[in-house]
């Protein structure tokens, strides 16, 4: 009769799997700023957001938005805000994503778009896989209040 | 023909032009019956890279290969504003051992009814249709199936949790299928003792290693209606590359459990799929 090799695989999965969800729930001793620190402290975000204006600048789909945008000051507040999130030594000082989003009428395409802008920005910048994913849960939720406002 | 192929698979490749605004690897593969999924599954995602207001066009075709059957799959699907799926698939199930070959034609429906994949707490949920028609009804109704068309009804619901195991993102699905359907309808639909819906349950879970390559596993219980043969659960572990926007391809093992009363059927599978 032939063995099944799916036994074995499912549990060595099983055990692959609980294995690292203990490791990340044992990390509970991690720096607060630690993924500030690993998406570059300062000068990563910096580069994050000037290159995230960059891509910005080169959509058709979404510059249309920043039309009237203070881009400078909107640079200063977007990397303050990635400071605060990623629990760095900041204080965003911006309105709500709610307040600053209403009137913009800004679609689930749009918001793709920028979240596919921030992946490639992050991912030619090397930061790793993990800080990268982690950056993007925090910003996920955001969607709600960003879109169709 | 060939020549053709290489030319537009070159051409996709070279493509920097996205299909749709959607994130990488967020419109699933397409799965054996069309829908959009895993391999077996259908997940509550939408083919293809439609974002809002977007059209997305996908094209696939999959094959699956066990000790005794193989299956081949072809199929195009279309998706409008990240809501709709359209799917039509030919399968052909190619009796290896006993010999000849069985098709069916599905043509599949999907709404995305509420939540965001990406971006919701509520995980993405859709509801799906698969109208299936068998092409060669008398094997089937020779075997005991009561009818040669069947109708299955799901509801899906899929979520990605970033960072969830070891930094990397976890995407879960679950679906309930409501079926008549013999071996996913290849061996028709009901039996002559039970023409009754089963609710059936299915889920897939996958770990992003990357933005564009999943590693998972997936599960799909089957009924087990008709007298002449055991049919048994099915389940797969897959590794899952998007290429890019416009191309991608999936490798798994499958175990198929018994088929027609031969026992045991495992082998691969393999997709490839492109997308407008």
């Amino acid at each position: 009769m032939k063995t099944s090799p799916f036994s074995s695989l499912w549990l060595a999965l099983c055990i692959f799997g609980w294995s690292l969800l203990s490791v990340t729930g044992c990390s509970q001793t991690v720096p607060r700023d630690q993924l500030y620190q690993q998406l570059g402290a300062g000068a990563g975000l910096e580069k994050i957001v000037d290159g995230l204006l960059l891509e910005i600048e080169q959509d058709q789909q979404i510059v249309h938005h920043f039309r009237d945008t203070d881009i400078e000051r909107f640079r200063k507040l977007l990397i303050e805000q990635l400071c605060e999130l990623s629990g760095g030594p900041c204080q965003y000082s911006g309105a709500s994503m709610q307040e600053s989003h209403t009137g913009f009428k800004i679609t689930q395409a749009d918001f793709d778009n920028l979240v596919r802008h921030l992946m490639k920005v992050m991912e030619t910048l090397e930061i790793p896989i993990t800080a990268q994913n982690q950056l993007l849960g925090l910003l996920a939720p955001m969607y709600g209040d960003v879109v169709y406002r | 023909m060939r020549v053709l192929c290489f030319a537009l698979v070159g051409l996709m490749l070279a493509c920097p032009v996205h299909a749709g605004s959607k994130v990488i690897a967020t419109g699933g593969s397409t799965s054996i019956e069309g829908a959009a999924g895993g391999g077996i599954v259908p997940w509550a995602v939408i083919n293809g890279y439609a974002s809002s207001d977007q059209w997305s066009v996908t094209s696939v075709v999959s094959r699956v290969g066990v000790d005794d059957f193989s299956l081949h799959n072809v199929g195009i699907g279309a998706s409008f504003n990240n809501q709709w799926e359209v799917s039509l698939t030919r399968q052909k199930f190619q009796l290896d051992t006993i010999g000849g070959d069985l098709q069916q034609d599905i043509f599949g429906l999907k709404y995305h009814l509420a939540g965001e994949l990406l971006y919701t707490d509520l995980p993405q949920i859709s509801l799906g249709f698969q109208f299936k028609k068998h092409r060669n009804p008398a094997l089937p109704l020779a075997v005991g199936a009561k009818k040669d068309s069947g109708t299955d009804v799901y509801l899906a619901a899929s979520k990605v949790y970033f960072g969830a195991v070891a930094g990397r993102n976890l995407l879960l699905n679950a679906t309930v299928r409501a079926t008549k359907a013999n071996q996913i309808g290849l061996l028709g639909f009901g039996s002559a003792t039970d023409n009754q819906y089963q609710l059936l349950f299915e889920s897939s879970a996958a770990i992003l290693l990357r933005p564009e390559l999943a590693v998972g596993v997936e599960f799909r219980q089957k009924p087990n209606q008709l007298a002449f043969a055991d049919e048994q659960h099915w389940r797969d572990i897959f590794v899952a590359w998007f290429i890019n926007h416009h191309l991608s391809l999936v490798g798994g093992y499958v175990d198929l459990g018994s088929i027609a009363g031969l026992a045991q059927q495992q082998g691969y599978y393999l997709a490839l799929e492109a997308t407008f």
